[in-house]
């Protein structure tokens, strides 16, 4: 039997013993599938015993001799026939024992199977709960490390405290900055085209007011920082994580929920009341400058306007809710970094999630609080 | 196979960070089919002039000539050329953390040849059983060892067998029989594939079995102070700071 197109020849030499004849040269390009079948079939028609080697003829080999060499060797092991390798070159016989010196690992895994829908679901739920599970221990370790921080007995560095109120204070400025000027202009504008109707323009210093204090300052310095800080916590977390820096914190006795954590929720509590103010005061401004441009009020009128429309309890209702979204991002941000796994792609996913929890936190906690004050009615 | 990979020249290569001059004035050849060892106490720049060869990192001064090309001056196709034939073992192995080993291994055969899926998978299961790592193809490099890692990379960096192999620090974190298998195979490669190995050692057993050519890099006078085959230097070189640490210390300086 012979398998010309494939560099090979097939025969039998004594009853069962089969000689495979290389011949010509053997590299990865060409595709060898059809000499193992031919293999196959030979071995149900005579029972084969021995196979041996002859590679006189071979004129070069590279890796794509030896994976033909190994699926023998495969096969061989399979249906126990005896693999003589002394005809092989030198030089492949022993790339191949060395292939072979170590047995494959038992424990191998396949690729992952196709999971049925219901299936998914279920470990969908199940990863729902242990997720909530995972955040409430955290939230719960956070609080312990407060607790220790009241006490004074909280390990942390007080320059990485001041590194991180510089970064999500003033560095966050411009930023604010744009955003609220333009959301005071914009609800300006939104609130113009109404009050005109009735000649009430002047409310637009109440309505610019009351929204920028209450609400808008709050959520749009807390959006801006769940983007801004909380992906960046995430991710320097994340990067700790993967390169095992966690644990070296762990591993020495020093909690990297005080020495991590706490400083960067301490940095975002503190400056989030003040980038809120900052907020809130530069909408007004983005408010003022609309009307004065557009509706021929003067700086005066909507100046004593907006002084008339809002009190303190107003500014203190936004600000205490910027404290509530501080400690929301940086919970967000900071769980998701210390849950990171230990790839490259974890710290992007680490990254995105804490955005997107710190958002949904930020929305969802200002309708209750929203609601509450409400009902209390501050 | 069996092409003849370029002898390397390295000419008054001068390596800086900055004004940081971590090594002057290197000048030494490698061969086709050497097993070139660079050796040196630690930090004093092994893996800094391995970045130089394989074109990661610009010289403050001088040239590294591949053949007749020197690579820094060559056009950005030629490097890519010259690059295509390295095969490069990280010292922290370099693993890609979002493939499992058999992707890690099969993409540089995915996107540089056009082999069926059927042969890379061939391919790779060969690779990993070369570096005894068979049967954990779909292991992420996060779930083995740090040894098993380092393993994972150097099968990485034959995935597509190439005409030199660079490797930093290969059997560190391996036991001292997957150390003697990685020296094995090491020759192997030279020997039946034809490659060009330049190694980052400090294994003194290694290097005495394997080397046939290598440079001593000296933090303290920051440039080389030997070269030559290991042996030969064990047996002549004079120079005290060679003699310690191919001796281990024991000779003192
Ligand atoms: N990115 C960098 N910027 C500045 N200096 C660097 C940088 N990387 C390395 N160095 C310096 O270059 C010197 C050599 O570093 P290199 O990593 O090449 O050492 P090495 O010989 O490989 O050491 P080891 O045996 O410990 O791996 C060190 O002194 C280090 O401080
Ligand atoms: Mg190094």
């Amino acid at each position: 039997m012979t398998n010309d197109t494939y560099g090979l020849k097939y025969i039998i030499v004594k009853q069962d013993t089969l000689l495979v004849q290389f011949y010509g040269s053997w590299e990865v390009s060409d595709d060898r599938r059809p000499a193992l079948d031919a293999l196959k079939s030979l071995h149900q028609k005579t029972r084969l015993k021995k196979v041996e080697f002859d590679t006189r003829k071979l004129s070069a080999w590279n890796s794509g001799l030896l994976t033909f060499l190994l699926n023998i060797h495969a096969f061989c092991e399979k249906h126990n026939i005896e693999m003589a390798c002394a005809g092989l070159p030198q030089g492949a016989e022993r790339i191949l024992s060395l292939a072979l010196a170590v047995p494959e690992n038992k424990n191998a895994r396949s690729a992952p199977e196709k999971v049925p829908f219901v299936d998914k679901v279920g470990i969908w739920g199940l990863g729902q709960i242990s997720a909530a599970a995972e955040m409430m221990g955290f939230i719960g370790e956070v609080s312990i490390a407060c607790l220790k921080m009241f006490k004074g007995s909280a390990r942390f560095r007080m320059s990485d405290l001041l590194l991180f109120i510089q970064q999500c204070g003033a560095q966050a400025l411009p930023i604010v900055t744009l955003i609220s000027l333009l959301v005071g202009l914009i609800l300006a504008f939104v609130g113009a085209v109404q009050l005109q109707m009735f000649g009430a323009q002047i409310y637009v210093a109440n309505l610019v007011g009351l929204a920028m204090a209450r609400e808008m300052g709050a959520i749009m310095a807390g959006i801006i920082m769940a983007g801004r800080t909380g992906a960046a916590f995430a991710a320097q977390l994340g990067t700790m994580q993967v390169n095992e820096e966690i644990d070296a914190f762990k591993t020495m006795g020093i909690d990297p929920v005080e020495f991590l954590v706490l400083p960067r929720m301490l940095a975002l509590v503190l400056m989030m009341p003040l980038l809120c103010i900052y907020a809130d005061l530069m909408g007004i401004f983005g408010g003022a400058l609309v009307s004065i441009g557009m509706l021929d009020i003067s700086a005066v009128e909507y100046y004593n306007q907006t002084k008339a429309s809002l009190n303190l309890t107003h500014f203190g209702v936004g600000v205490f809710k910027s404290a509530v979204f501080g400690i929301l991002v940086a919970i967000a941000g900071c769980l998701r970094g210390m849950q990171c796994g230990r790839s490259s792609s974890a710290v992007g996913e680490a990254a995105t999630s804490a955005v997107v929890t710190g958002i949904i936190f930020i929305i969802v906690s200002d309708a209750a609080m929203t609601i509450i004050f409400t009902i209390i009615g501050i | 196979m069996q092409k003849i990979a370029p002898k390397i020249e390295i000419r008054d290569l001068t390596m800086a960070y900055g004004d940081f001059v971590i090594q002057h004035d290197l000048t030494f050849d490698i061969a086709t089919k050497d097993i070139f060892i660079i050796m040196g106490g630690s930090g004093c720049g092994k893996s800094t002039l391995l970045r130089h060869l394989v074109g990661l990192k610009a010289p403050a001064k001088g040239q590294v000539l591949y053949g007749n090309t020197s690579f820094w001056e060559a056009l950005p196709q030629e490097q890519e050329k010259i690059m295509r034939t390295f095969g490069i073992l990280y010292q922290s192995g370099a693993l890609w953390s979002s493939l499992t080993l058999a992707e890690n291994v099969s993409l540089p055969l995915k996107e540089f040849s056009n082999f069926s899926d059927t042969q890379i998978r061939e391919l790779v299961s060969l690779k990993l059983s070369l570096v005894g790592l068979a049967g954990f193809e779909e292991f992420y490099p996060s779930e083995i060892s740090g040894g098993m890692q380092k393993r994972a990379g150097l099968a990485r960096a034959m995935a597509l067998d190439p005409e030199i192999l660079f490797f930093d620090e290969p059997s560190a974190g391996l036991d001292p029989v997957s150390a003697r298998r990685l020296d094995d195979l090491i020759l192997e490669l030279r020997d039946s594939l034809g490659a060009t190995v330049v190694i980052v050692t400090h294994e003194l057993a290694s290097i005495f079995a394997i080397g046939n050519n290598a440079v001593f890099l000296d933090p303290e006078t920051r440039t080389m102070i030997a070269t030559g085959n290991p042996n030969t230097l064990l047996a002549e070189c004079e120079h005290p700071t060679v003699r310690s640490f191919l001796t281990r210390g024991e000779e003192a300086e």
